[in-house]
């Protein structure tokens, strides 16, 4: 049952906590996770967090939104149903495309916002009803939790993460 | 020096201010009970929105005659409504979108309830199209959906239509853009929650937010792509309303100008609401260290620029509808035709509210006051109505044909609709600013340490923002957190002895009479089972340290206060 034991370490500076992640990172332990009330920039570096691919995949659902409006206008407006509307006869999309650059513009937008958001709250597991996962209610406040694996070491651990300027220590069985 | 920041730059936050101060700051609000200001507030808004809603019940079921409209003017009040919600709603966007990108700190406090707003009147603007429809349960005919006609489409090439698309897209976004910022905030409201209704709500609204590393590092990706699509997004949407007027051929709507000068001129209305808005909230809510002189001048900057830009577009307006010498632009609604005419109120109404009184603001004085800014953001609302008002009622009443002139005059009902819309907004203004996080609180911290007044002062002495780490001093509480079964073991030895509350024969006792109780112990003590004074009454030494290992908070209270002697001079008292 060892293996299944972390270390709750909390901070309550930002300063601090960076410090100390690069401390742990440096004496080559794991960081499984660390809670924050705010983003803390360069923490996801400092973790060796690799970089999210969230704004490419936004431009591919921008593509994809584009491209549903230009079937939309020429499907609806050219082929299905053309009509002589003001002397404006709608025979080929290419000549009518100047009205339709508002349609296409907003369904990009549209599209690449919302799929966008989507993969994030998919990929963040965020959604209506699922229950919080932050082992203490201070880290939506003014503490940041890290969360450590203990194999065997927690004496070691302890002595480091209280060096590195910890304010609580709580050894938890992780189920 | 991560957080470093000029020195000659005033704070944005006032007050020795910690993390988690501003924590209690934001959540007060929503924790604390309202003030009778709100409840009055709050009734007079109800008022005027149920009397907008019995309007818009008597137009529907009548028809459109009940208005002031007729064969010439079928736009009056319902657009110009139309139009000056909509531009309200663009400070919102604008505010957390293109600050965002130019990293404008000044954003963080006034963000949230600048995006509430912009929500908050788009659905008024909304309603007008809807309504003047006359028909609105047809109203999802604008959609692009096959129907019972055939295959008869909506008409791409229409700039009404293109309004479909941009309203609905920029309503969309700027609602899931809100809502993922608020996520963190509503965690904190509910990681703080004591009572379980409470938690719920909050736990539902807040997606089960945990705020991962991982998490923030998409949460702040997200923000920056959003904020680059709703930057053009913000800018299309007044853009396409503009168009509603300029590719049309009535003189003085078929101008080219209208784009850029319509977006400067919602931009220009929006922050003259935020304006508004925010001079009652940071009173209401007592959020005066967050939305300071500093925010008010900032905001006042912008509304000279747009106004500016508002301004010479008018001068060319009236410039080019003179100079054209075509008679048939003698009467647009910036001419001489106007201002001479029976709608010259208007026309200079128009230039007062719009172009004189901001110009206050060039003194640095006026500009950083908050009574001065409030007084000029009421006026500028003012003006921005009756700019659409003589754009659309002024061109209307002058057709190409003497037979078709006609002077509108709004009827009870199209006052009443208006009415009501504000009603509404204020409904739903208020009910947020007592329900929601109205600063974006995670946002504020992350430039605590750069521009807090706290913190500036400190780096001026040379101290720095992180803390000293004194290792032999404060050495960390180091515990071994009980697991689930050996809790559920110690809560039934702690009960055999007390006795469980059984809530169909017993009422639970006001716990909080026995001092040292406070409402989150109560609510704590709540939670494991303890209700009544004779449970507590019943406790010894040996359930005061279990009641400790269990619940982990307030150790030792319990044996200090005395809560069982307590508890007992409660029962026999």
């Amino acid at each position: 049952m060892e293996s299944s034991k972390v270390i709750h370490a909390f901070y309550n500076d930002d300063e601090v906590l960076m410090d100390a992640v690069k401390a742990v990172k440096a004496d080559h332990h794991h960081i499984e996770e660390v809670f924050c009330p705010f983003p803390v920039h360069g923490l996801d570096k400092a973790m060796g967090l690799a970089p999210t691919k969230l704004a490419i995949t936004a431009f591919f659902y921008g593509i994809t939104g584009l491209s549903v409006a230009i079937w939309m206008t020429n499907y609806m407006m050219i082929e299905d149903w053309p009509q002589d509307i003001g002397g404006k006869p709608s025979f080929s999309w290419m000549e009518n495309m100047p009205a339709f650059v508002p349609i296409m513009f907003e369904l990009t937008v549209f599209f690449a916002a919302h799929l966008m958001v989507i993969t994030f709250y998919m990929r963040s597991r965020i959604w209506p009803f699922k229950e919080a996962e932050n082992p203490d209610p201070r880290t939506t406040d003014d503490h940041f939790l890290m969360e450590i694996p203990v194999n065997n070491n927690e004496e070691e651990l302890t002595e480091l993460l209280a060096r590195t300027g910890a304010v609580e220590i709580n050894i938890v069985d992780k189920h | 020096m991560s957080h470093y920041e000029a020195p000659i730059r005033e704070p944005l936050v006032l007050g020795d201010k910690s993390y988690h101060d501003i924590t209690e700051d934001i959540a007060k609000p929503i924790e604390g009970k309202a003030n009778k200001h709100w409840y009055i507030a709050f009734g007079i808004s109800l008022a005027a929105m149920l009397w907008g809603f019995g309007c818009i019940f008597y137009t529907v079921g009548t028809g459109i005659g009940v208005w002031g409209l007729s064969k010439n003017i079928g736009w009056a009040w319902d657009i110009t409504n139309f139009v000056w919600w909509v531009g309200i709603g663009h400070a919102g966007t604008l505010i957390s979108a293109v600050l965002l990108l130019f990293r404008q700190k000044w954003r963080m406090a006034i963000n949230r309830s600048a995006e509430a707003m912009t929500i908050f009147a788009v659905f008024q603007a909304g309603l007008f199209p809807i309504i003047h429809m006359g028909r609105p349960w047809n109203a999802f005919w604008v959609l692009p959906i096959p129907n019972q006609f055939g295959s008869l489409w909506v008409n791409f090439n229409s700039p009404l239509l293109w309004d479909v698309f941009a309203i609905s897209t920029y309503l969309s976004v700027s609602l899931v853009f809100w809502w993922t910022g608020l996520l963190p905030d509503f965690a904190m409201i509910r990681d703080r929650a004591v009572k379980p209704f409470q938690k719920k709500i909050y736990a539902l609204l807040s997606f089960g937010w945990s705020g991962r590393a991982k998490d923030w590092q998409r949460f702040e990706e997200v923000s920056l792509v959003l904020a680059g699509l709703a930057t053009p997004l913000v800018l299309s949407v007044h853009t396409i309303v503009s168009m509603d007027f300029a590719t049309s051929i009535n003189p003085g709507w078929h101008s080219t100008i209208f784009p850029p000068y319509f977006v400067a001129g919602a931009i220009f209305s929006g922050f003259a609401m935020v304006q508004t808005l925010l001079g009652i909230m940071r009173k209401v809510t007592n959020m005066e260290d967050y939305i300071t002189r500093l925010h008010v001048e900032y905001m006042n900057i912008v509304i000279i620029l747009t106004g500016g830009i508002v301004a010479v577009a008018y001068a060319t307006e009236f410039f080019i509808a003179w100079y054209t010498g075509s008679p048939y632009e003698y009467y647009t609604y910036l001419s001489v035709g106007a201002a001479t005419g029976p709608y010259a109120w208007a026309f200079y109404s128009l230039l007062f509210f719009n172009i004189l009184t901001p110009q206050l603001l060039w003194f640095k004085k006026i500009r950083r006051s908050f009574i001065w800014s409030f007084i000029i953001s009421i006026f500028i609302n003012i003006g921005m109505w009756f700019e659409r008002f003589d754009i659309i009622a002024i061109v209307l009443s002058k057709g190409h044909l003497p037979s078709t002139w006609w002077r509108f005059e709004p009827t009870f009902v199209d006052v009443g609709i208006f009415i009501g819309t504000i009603g509404f907004f204020f409904v739903l203004f208020l009910l947020y600013a007592r329900t929601f996080p109205v600063i974006a609180q995670a946002e504020v911290k992350t430039i605590l340490k750069s521009s807090g007044e706290f913190y500036k002062k400190r780096r001026e002495q040379g101290i720095p923002s992180k803390p000293a780490i004194n290792v032999t001093s404060s050495t960390p509480e180091i515990s071994v957190v009980v697991s689930e079964e050996e809790k559920e073991e110690k809560l039934n030895s702690l009960f055999s002895k007390v006795g469980i509350f059984d809530p169909s024969t017993q009422t639970a006792d006001d716990l909080k009479k026995i001092s040292g109780v406070g409402p989150k112990l109560e609510g704590v003590l709540n939670g494991i089972g303890l209700y009544t004074f004779e449970q507590v009454s019943k406790m010894t030494k040996q359930e005061y340290d279990l009641l400790d290992s269990i619940t982990g908070s307030f150790p030792g209270r319990a044996e200090r206060d005395n809560w069982a002697e307590q508890a007992k001079n409660l029962l026999n008292g």
